[in-house]
């Protein structure tokens, strides 16, 4: 074959990461196919659901807590300060209440998750397969897929929705500290308005996202695990990526989910 | 950790997040599960505008109540109330909907009259008012019609 020239290239490179781009999504998107699938046929194996809700779910419990409840207070502050400029600071309750359910709950919690549990999630399941552990469940029949990341799969949906409530139950209460507490906003103008202006769609709204980066982050993580190159290195490098890749997708995702749903 | 000890963590876990999400969806979303010790009303309006389902209705000043429903009816706004079922309104209610503030939410305020006569649940309150439309009363005041 004659060498190219130098024009062509740039264009074959450009399309070469196209293959190649196609290729690992479509990768992806079979393993998330696959593990949803796997979760319907037996084994159910509820101890390991079980286990994986212990630690995404009650593990991440006071990590999510703490960023809740100092989200909150920082939303108090600061919103107390820029209504403060329009003499309404009565609609403090409301913008707390609603910052925290449709965006910062759903997607602050998300992150918190991904970089406690999702970063141990990538890098298990990165030496299991590194030490030929993944190996051992496959000459044994049992399905490296359905054992590792099934039950992951299903604890991040169920988990999120409900870190997230937490999350902005905590996140309302900080602002309740600051604004009411210390700034000194009469707590029936705070709760009264945020009654009032808070509505079931606007929960929904969040819960529905939290359930979506619930999914995302764990198949993300359990992806870049189970995929992971060669060696310490690679854990090291498929961890990273875990990471980084699921906060970029929650991030853009929000967006487009908050455009879809609202 | 043990097999007894996972599960009363993970438990308690799901019982909190469930206990917040409830919390959410009652206190501040306004889901009614249990719709006792409330009934229903209709009044219809000559216009709604402005006026959203969820709305506040109130006595005095007080809430009793939200809007549960706006539709139409004869090419007049139908809207559904519901309310404690403690307010009892008379046959003479007047139901108008007003503004809070200049620029706030609509909301429902109803005078009670002094007929003896109770309006029943599901029944209807006959004399309503629309809300206030500043924008045509500004042009009225431009063009010199208010007297």
């Amino acid at each position: 074959m004659r060498p190219d020239p130098i024009a062509l290239k740039g264009v074959r490179f450009l399309g070469q990461r196209a293959l190649d781009l196609t290729a690992e999504a479509g990768r992806m998107g079979i393993f998330l196919g696959a593990s949803l699938g796997w979760l319907l046929l037996p084994p159910y194996r509820f101890p390991l659901l079980l286990r994986q809700m212990l630690f995404v779910g009650a593990g991440s419990l006071s990590i999510v807590l703490l960023t809740g409840l100092f989200t909150g207070m920082v939303l108090g502050l600061q919103g107390f300060y820029t209504l403060q400029k329009f003499g309404s600071e009565g609609l403090l309750g409301p913008a707390v209440a609603l910052s925290l359910i449709r965006e910062l709950g759903p997607v602050l919690t998300a992150l918190v998750v991904a970089g406690r549990a999702g970063s141990a999630m990538a890098a298990e399941i990165g030496i299991m397969v590194i030490t030929e552990q993944v190996d051992a469940l496959q000459s044994m029949a049992v399905n490296p897929i359905q054992r590792l990341a099934s039950p992951r799969l299903l604890a991040g949906v169920l988990t999120f929705p409900l870190l997230g409530a937490l999350f902005n139950v905590v996140g309302i209460f900080g602002g309740y500290l600051v604004g009411v507490q210390l700034l000194g906003l009469s707590s029936g103008t705070y709760f009264g308005e945020m009654q009032a202006k808070v509505e079931m769609a606007d929960i929904v709204g969040g819960m529905e996202k939290s359930l979506v980066f619930g999914l995302l982050v764990t198949w993300i993580c359990c992806y870049k695990g189970y995929t992971c190159g060669h060696g310490a290195e690679g854990v090291g490098r498929a961890t990273t990526s875990a990471v980084v890749l699921s906060s970029v997708l929650i991030l853009v995702g929000d967006y487009f989910l908050t455009s879809v749903l609202f | 950790m043990s097999q007894r000890g996972m599960e009363l963590t993970v438990g308690v876990f799901v019982l909190a997040g469930l206990a917040a999400l409830a919390y959410l969806s009652i206190r501040l979303g306004g889901l009614d599960l249990f719709e006792t010790g409330t009934y229903e009303v209709t009044a219809r309006f000559s216009s709604a505008a402005g006026l959203r389902e969820g709305a506040t209705v109130e006595v005095a000043g007080v809430r009793v109540g939200r809007v549960k429903t706006i539709g139409l009816e004869q090419n007049e706004a139908l809207v559904t109330l519901r309310l404690k079922s403690s307010v009892k309104l008379s046959q003479d209610t007047i139901a108008s909907i007003r503004t809070k503030g200049i620029l706030g939410d609509k909301y429902i305020s109803i005078s009670l009259g002094g007929s003896p006569r109770p309006i029943p649940a599901g029944g209807r309150i006959r004399e309503t008012e629309p809300p206030v439309d500043i924008e045509k009363l500004i042009g009225q005041f431009i063009y010199g019609k208010v007297k």
